[in-house]
């Protein structure tokens, strides 16, 4: 053994650390295991987490001021928070108040809030930023506030929001790593289970490309929403 | 101004057919608007009749845009009366994105959706406020760009469109939902001189169709030749109306005096 190792180059070490062939076959079908839950946790968050989001920015517009102190409230305290002390909160808090949450839940849920806070502000700053000419001329045509919001307003907010959006929505979403600090089997906690049993990075470095595969498409779609959202220019 | 509750539909009619007698489709009764301890608007009163031109016409800050902006509330009225066709669109009972739709507006910064081609700025409104179905929208909306001479711009962005364009597709946007009273809010300040006149142009034709207009603006020569009424404004009151050959021609008010020579230069 240790003579095999000595007369190994530094390239054929790296390979055997990171890219064990033996290794690879074995854990596979775990790692995909994983990479289902990592998949299916990274969809519902930024769906939820989007959507809550942008519809707490639908009530702000509104201007009713306790409910608006509230959002800004939660806002706020969200975006200062990291999501692990919340998902530890959670998981780990919640069992004595006779609440018990799966891990995928508290995962899904703290992140949701996460993203929710963080698009929240995005959209508000996206309405804002619409001329008030929008609103008056809306208005002037006996459009209803709801009416002006959703079919003049978003549709221009919605547009500038898209790229701050994306990034924030990537960001959060990576965060489904955190899962394994309180036992959820996605990708990360899959790797670092098998890492632990071989003895082989192998796992991690499945679990990278795994991550890679999973968000690289993110970013795709993210750059294709950003071309297709800007201005139609004569 | 606060009616007695009790009054009956019979009894509002009366009201506003008294005020019909009186031949004014819309009328401003001691309207007044501040902010704050700032007066802009120290009691209007006016009354135009059915089928006037009037234009509002003072030196900036006068007053003569929050006049317009209050006749359909984007402004509130600190307190007083807006009366559109003998409903008084201040009163708290009344429905106000019912009644926008009889008062019709364009602004100086023409204000289209940019999301929205041409075709879709004029059928939002007949569609959302209207409930026109799609077809009925299209239809009206292609009737009122061609009104304006742009029927064949109907699918175009506003980006893709000129100033005076634009101008002419918010006009439609207005004119399309068939109000009764068209607000015009220095429709042509935002305009290079060139484009000028096509959107004047369409305001003849609208005036010639018959419609009530109320028009702020500095085209001095447009008010002298279209206008039916010219008032002149000045710190939140009407020095002087008349009709522009009175107004322009022989202006009585010192302060008119003065305000004609420097825009005549």
């Amino acid at each position: 053994m240790d003579e095999a190792a000595t007369t190994m180059t530094p390239g054929e070490r790296f390979i055997e650390t990171y890219f064990n062939a033996a290794v690879m076959e074995r854990y596979l079908p775990a790692i995909l295991d994983g990479f289902v839950v990592t998949l299916q946790l990274a969809v519902l968050v930024v769906v939820s987490g989007i959507l809550l989001g942008l519809a707490l920015a639908c009530l702000r517009a509104y201007r009713v001021r306790p409910l608006n102190v509230l959002i800004v409230c939660f806002a706020d305290i969200l975006r200062a928070l990291p999501p692990l002390v919340l998902i530890l909160i959670a998981y780990f808090g919640l069992p004595n108040v006779g609440v018990s949450l799966s891990a995928f839940a508290v995962i899904w849920i703290v992140l949701t809030l996460a993203l929710a806070a963080f698009a929240e502000e995005i959209f508000w700053a996206g309405i804002l930023s619409v001329a008030p000419g929008q609103w008056q001329a809306a208005r002037s045509t006996g459009l209803s506030f709801t009416q002006t919001l959703l079919s003049v307003i978003l549709p221009q907010a919605v547009r500038l929001t898209v790229p701050p959006l994306t990034n924030r929505a990537i960001a959060v979403t990576k965060s489904t790593a955190l899962g394994m600090v309180i036992g959820l089997s996605d990708v990360l906690g899959a790797a670092t289970t098998a890492q632990s049993f071989s003895g082989s990075a192998t796992p991690l470095m499945m679990a990278a490309i795994a991550y890679v595969i999973l968000f690289l498409p993110f970013v795709v779609v993210a750059r294709w929403l950003e071309s297709r959202f800007k201005w139609r220019h004569a | 101004m606060t009616r007695p509750s009790t009054s009956s539909i019979a009894a509002d009619r009366l009201v506003s057919d008294a005020r019909a007698e009186r031949g004014s489709i819309l009328e401003l009764i001691a309207l007044h608007k501040s902010y704050g301890p700032l007066d802009v608007l120290k009691g209007i009163d006016l009354k135009v009749k059915p089928g006037e031109m009037v234009f509002l016409i003072g030196p900036s800050g006068s007053g003569k845009s929050t006049l317009l902006r209050c006749c359909n509330r984007l402004e509130e009225p600190t307190s007083g009366a807006v009366i559109v066709e003998g409903e008084d669109i201040t009163a708290p009972s009344v429905d106000l994105n019912k009644a926008r739709r009889r008062i019709g507006m364009v602004f100086q910064s023409f204000n289209l959706y940019p999301h929205k081609t041409a075709l879709g700025n004029v059928t939002l409104a007949l569609v959302k406020v209207s409930r026109l179905s799609r077809a009925a929208a299209r239809e009206k909306a292609m009737a009122a760009l061609a009104d304006v001479g742009l029927a064949d711009k109907a699918a175009a962005y506003p980006a893709e469109l000129s100033g005076g364009q634009q101008q002419r597709v918010a006009i439609a946007r207005a004119l399309a939902l068939e109000p009764k009273v068209m607000l015009f809010d220095e429709p042509t300040s935002a305009l290079d001189p060139e484009l000028v006149g096509d959107v004047l142009d369409v305001m003849r034709k609208v005036r010639a169709a018959g419609m009530t207009m109320l028009v702020v603006s500095h085209e001095m020569r447009f008010a002298a030749e279209a206008a039916d009424r010219v008032v002149f404004m000045d710190g939140g009151v009407i020095v002087e109306e008349g009709p522009p050959s009175a107004v322009f021609g022989a202006p009585r008010e010192a302060r008119t005096q003065a305000f004609l020579s420097r825009v005549k230069h």
